[in-house]
């Protein structure tokens, strides 16, 4: 292996996309799969994020489906980008883990070359870029379509963006939900928001928005009490990212299940 | 007919060596440590944005001494090297061998052949790990030359006086601002201060979390020295 070296017109800059193209690995390569095809690839589902007072959540469920099936059970489809953000997933699979690795890998590369980190919007932004140049293979069934979501050290405060599959990039004001079971749980989250909602209020309507998700949409999976498999749900604010712990979870679907039951 | 001039290999090496050894020298040195805690590396470097340490991965630091747009190029190139390798195989699969070995093959080619003139530059690539045993310090000169080192390390002008008043002074047993103090009166010497606005300082923490690299505030700095 040798130092990728590059003369000054030729520098790929700050860019890891770019500076892959320059080695020869193509991050998103032109596909040829039929429609039916790239629906029997394994698909991720339903994610959100709503603001709180001093911060954003991020939630996602667990399921992975190929066509009717269950692909798999424990997908991560909320992981932290870096210290103050983090990216949720929904879409074909593959294409979605690879480009939440190569995001997480582009936001590191760029504060090691420049010495300084990207701003929260300068993130959101290059997430755009990467959905824009997935376009090819989402004409062709392999859709991704992510949430970006942070704390902005600039204005304070918690900022969310959700894309289309062409790369728009939309900052929303208060919540937002993709995938799958969107519509359900973007529906709990418009009754359930409110204007500086606490860490834990909020924590509180983000599972519920995933409850009803799975409740009602077969390809969002709800809490598996069997497995002791719990959607991701974490936080973000000005001390960073934490996720809520499976038990804390597990005595929230519990309440839950119980209210469900009762009604 | 004018006479193609003849300069004989040797002379010519020795030339290059005293090009690159007069620009290294004219720089400000800086000094690695490996301590309980993880590895401390003390720069003298009064600017804030132009950095001679910088993190290259999860465990691996840079240090650069001489020419400052030498040695940042061949940051990045770094920086490239170890994430194409994260990337293709796994962020386990990046270690300061490796790099060392290319930043080596780098300068040693620029010297020796390609180059119109070497490279003013020395650096240091260190790697921390679990225990003091396996953390890696490499030293590269201007000419390719590859040393492991092992404690502490000294690079850039006057490395050997340096090294003279670092060695009785440096024990195993340092903390983190031991170290810096250890690190701060070698670079000094007798005659010379240094305010915690001059040194540029950075450790490779032990501490398990995946990015390793921090850098040591100017307030942290000025408490170690008081």
């Amino acid at each position: 292996m040798t130092m990728p070296r590059f003369s000054t017109g030729d520098d790929p800059g700050a860019s890891f996309a770019e500076l892959l193209r320059k080695v020869g690995i193509d991050p998103f390569p032109a596909t040829l799969v039929s429609a039916s095809d790239a629906q029997s690839f394994p698909h991720a589902t339903t994610c959100l994020a709503l603001t709180f007072d001093g911060g954003v959540i991020m939630a996602g469920d667990r399921r992975a489906t190929a066509g009717m099936s269950i692909s798999h059970r424990t997908m991560d489809k909320v992981v932290q980008a870096d210290d103050l953000s983090g990216v949720a997933i929904a879409g074909t699979a593959g294409p979605a883990m690879e480009m939440i690795k190569l995001f997480q890998l582009q936001l590191e590369y760029y504060e090691k070359v420049e010495g300084q980190a990207l701003s929260l919007e300068g993130k959101a932004n290059q997430l755009s870029m990467m959905v824009r140049s997935n376009l090819p293979a989402a004409m062709q069934g392999l859709m991704v379509v992510p949430i970006f979501a942070g704390y902005d050290p600039l204005v304070g405060r918690g900022r969310l963006w959700d894309y289309d599959p062409t790369g728009g990039r939309y900052e929303e004001r208060d919540f937002v939900a993709t995938g799958s079971g969107s519509r359900l749980a973007g529906t709990v989250l418009r009754v359930g928001w409110r204007q500086n909602l606490s860490c834990e209020a909020a924590i509180d309507l983000a599972a519920r928005a995933l409850w009803e998700a799975s409740d009602a949409d077969a390809a969002t999976g709800g809490p598996d009490v069997l497995r002791g498999i719990y959607p991701i749900v974490a936080s973000i604010d000005s001390t960073g990212w934490s996720r809520v712990d499976d038990t804390r979870l597990a005595a929230m679907y519990e309440t839950i299940m119980g209210e469900v039951r009762t009604r | 007919m004018s006479m193609p001039f003849y300069v004989s290999p040797e002379q010519m090496m020795k030339d290059r060596a005293d090009y690159a050894r007069k620009g290294i020298a004219r720089g400000r040195a800086l000094v690695a440590m490996q301590i309980a805690d993880g590895i401390v590396i003390v720069a003298e470097n009064p600017s804030t944005t132009l950095r001679k340490v910088s993190e290259i991965y999860d465990r691996i630091a840079f240090a650069g001494v001489g020419k400052y747009n030498e040695f940042d190029q061949l940051r990045v190139a770094g920086v490239r090297a170890a994430e194409l390798r994260g990337y293709q195989y796994s962020r386990n699969d990046v270690d300061a061998r490796s790099l060392a070995n290319q930043y080596a093959q780098v300068l040693g080619d620029v010297f020796s052949t390609m180059g119109p003139k070497p490279l003013e530059v020395e650096l240091l690539v260190v790697e921390v790990s679990d225990v003091v045993a396996n953390d890696r310090m490499f030293h590269i000169l201007y000419d390719g030359t590859l040393l492991e080192e092992k404690r502490f390390c000294v690079l850039g002008g006057d490395a050997e006086g340096i090294l003279k008043r670092l060695e009785p002074n440096f024990n195993d047993n340092l903390d983190v601002a031991g170290a810096i103090r250890v690190a701060v009166t070698a670079l000094t010497g007798p005659e010379r201060t240094l305010a915690a606005s001059d040194l540029e300082i950075a450790t490779l923490s032990r501490n398990g979390k995946r990015r390793a690299f921090t850098r040591v505030s100017d307030d942290a700095v000025a408490i170690a020295l008081r």
